[in-house]
């Protein structure tokens, strides 16, 4: 048995959740942070991202020390060489919370507009999927990461339907076209954020299976 | 790449007097690749290796059950050990020249063969250690002793000795365990190189050189073949636990 390997591995487990629980942190706050456009729960939003990059920095180094060092195969290959991937996502979801919670800034600084009416549900949907990424990598749950898969073309259509709606609201009232790109823009993350959950779930898919998605 | 089936195994089985070490081995060896034989010590790899040419038949008491074709001929019942041998060749895992020149290290099989003729020896002996990479190395000591040069070289002059009466097949028992790992790499590099006009076939401990080298790769626990198939499957996606527990090391 090679005890300190997987001892190696294990912590590296315990990271990537960690690193996880930090981003579901910010994706559950991010629904009040934009139903009340506070200011101060965005820039604990914001502050959180240098948390998750720091973690992805070592992550990363851990990584590379036990493909150095240790040489895994099989299982673990693939479970490394996810993590390696699946970090990258993990950050760039962190990164995109950041970047919405700059547009909470700005639009704390315009005059207050009715967001756009399925906003909520856009959030919830794209908060389940971080969450639902996070404990189908705990559990190795190769259904729950399909869910994942799924879930996101609900988010696009959200996308959409919240695209047309913020495209009549400018049209009616030019006053208004500020806010409104403010709000184009919190979308268009979410429904990144929405597509980088997706590849978390295809990496789980591959460690537990072997199988790559394609495409 | 085609497969084209070298060797078929059929429902092998060894026994050393009532001990069994081969159980019901079936499996098809394809010609111009490498395949690697893996597993635990006593596993019966280095066994089913020496059924290949026959190398048990010196073993008192062995029993062998099943059959064994090479392109289509029964080796045990239709061919016998010696042209099997001239055609399927075996390096060892200590180097082991014979105490003898380079030269003539080389040239003994041909000779054995009735090859006289100086000139031929020579072109004989140029192309196997040109063909073991190891003639730029030796080619101007040819007549010092094959004990004077370095164990990495040792085994590429055992190499170029077994090229010389060209086989079709060269089995590597652990060919480099006792090699330093520059020598390691270049073994593994001339095994690349030969495939091409060999079929080879090694049994390793060192799992990554399986995985360097090898295009099929066989994993034996206790005289059976637990998974056999193509090395970047059985290295990234074994398909049995057991495979899986001894590659990861979570074994024993």
């Amino acid at each position: 048995m090679r005890y300190s390997f997987i001892a190696q591995l294990e912590e590296l487990n315990n990271n990537v959740i960690k690193m996880g629980s930090i981003l579901e942190l910010s994706t559950n706050e991010m629904i009040r942070a934009l139903d009340t456009i506070d200011v101060e729960i965005a820039k604990q939003i914001i502050a959180r991202d240098d948390e998750i990059d720091l973690l992805e920095q070592k992550i990363e180094r851990d990584c590379i020390n036990i493909l150095a060092k240790q040489q895994p195969l099989a299982t673990d290959l693939r479970k490394i060489t996810s993590i390696m991937k699946i970090i990258t996502d993990i950050e760039r979801i962190a990164d995109q919370c950041a970047d919405i919670s700059e547009y909470i800034i700005k639009l704390s600084k315009m005059p207050r507009v009715k967001a756009p009416a399925n906003l909520g549900n856009m959030i919830e949907a794209m908060k389940k999927m971080v969450k639902d990424t996070i404990d189908s990598f705990v559990e190795a749950d190769v259904e729950k990461a399909s869910t994942v898969m799924k879930a996101d073309d609900v988010v696009d259509k959200y996308f959409g339907d919240i695209c047309d709606e913020l495209s009549d609201v400018m049209q009616k009232d030019s006053k208004v076209v500020p806010q409104s790109i403010c709000y184009l823009m919190v979308i268009k993350y979410l429904e990144r954020m929405a597509d980088h959950a997706t590849n978390i779930a295809e990496w789980i898919t591959f460690i537990v299976t072997g199988d790559l998605a394609l495409g | 790449m085609k497969d084209e089936t070298k060797f078929s195994v059929k429902d092998l089985n060894l026994f050393y007097g009532n001990f069994q070490a081969l159980k019901n081995i079936n499996m098809e060896l394809y010609k111009g690749q490498i395949t690697a034989f893996i597993g635990p010590s006593g596993c019966g790899k280095s066994t089913f290796l020496k059924t290949i040419n026959r190398m048990n038949d010196l073993v008192e008491g062995v029993k062998i059950t099943g059959n064994i074709t090479m392109d289509g001929v029964d080796i045990y019942k239709d061919m016998d050990a010696i042209t099997l041998r001239t055609r399927v060749g075996m390096v060892f895992q200590q180097p082991n020249p014979f105490p003898m020149s380079i030269y003539d290290n080389v040239a003994y099989g041909p000779r054995i063969h009735g090859i006289r003729k100086k000139s031929v020896l020579d072109e004989i002996v140029e192309k196997s250690l040109k063909q073991a990479a190891i003639w730029e190395e030796v080619k101007d000591k040819l007549k010092k002793s094959a004990l004077a040069v370095s164990g990495g070289q040792q085994q590429r002059i055992c190499i170029a000795r077994t090229l010389a009466i060209e086989p079709e097949v060269i089995l590597m028992d652990e060919p480099t365990s006792a090699l330093d790992p520059i020598s390691t790499l270049k073994i593994e590099d001339l095994a690349t190189e030969l495939k091409k006009d060999y079929t080879i076939i090694i049994v390793t401990h060192n799992m990554q050189q399986a995985g360097r080298i090898s295009d099929k790769t066989a994993f034996f626990l206790t005289g059976e073949v637990i998974e056999y198939g193509d090395t970047e499957q059985i290295f990234n996606n074994p398909r049995d636990k057991k495979t899986e527990d001894y590659i990861t090391g979570r074994f024993g």
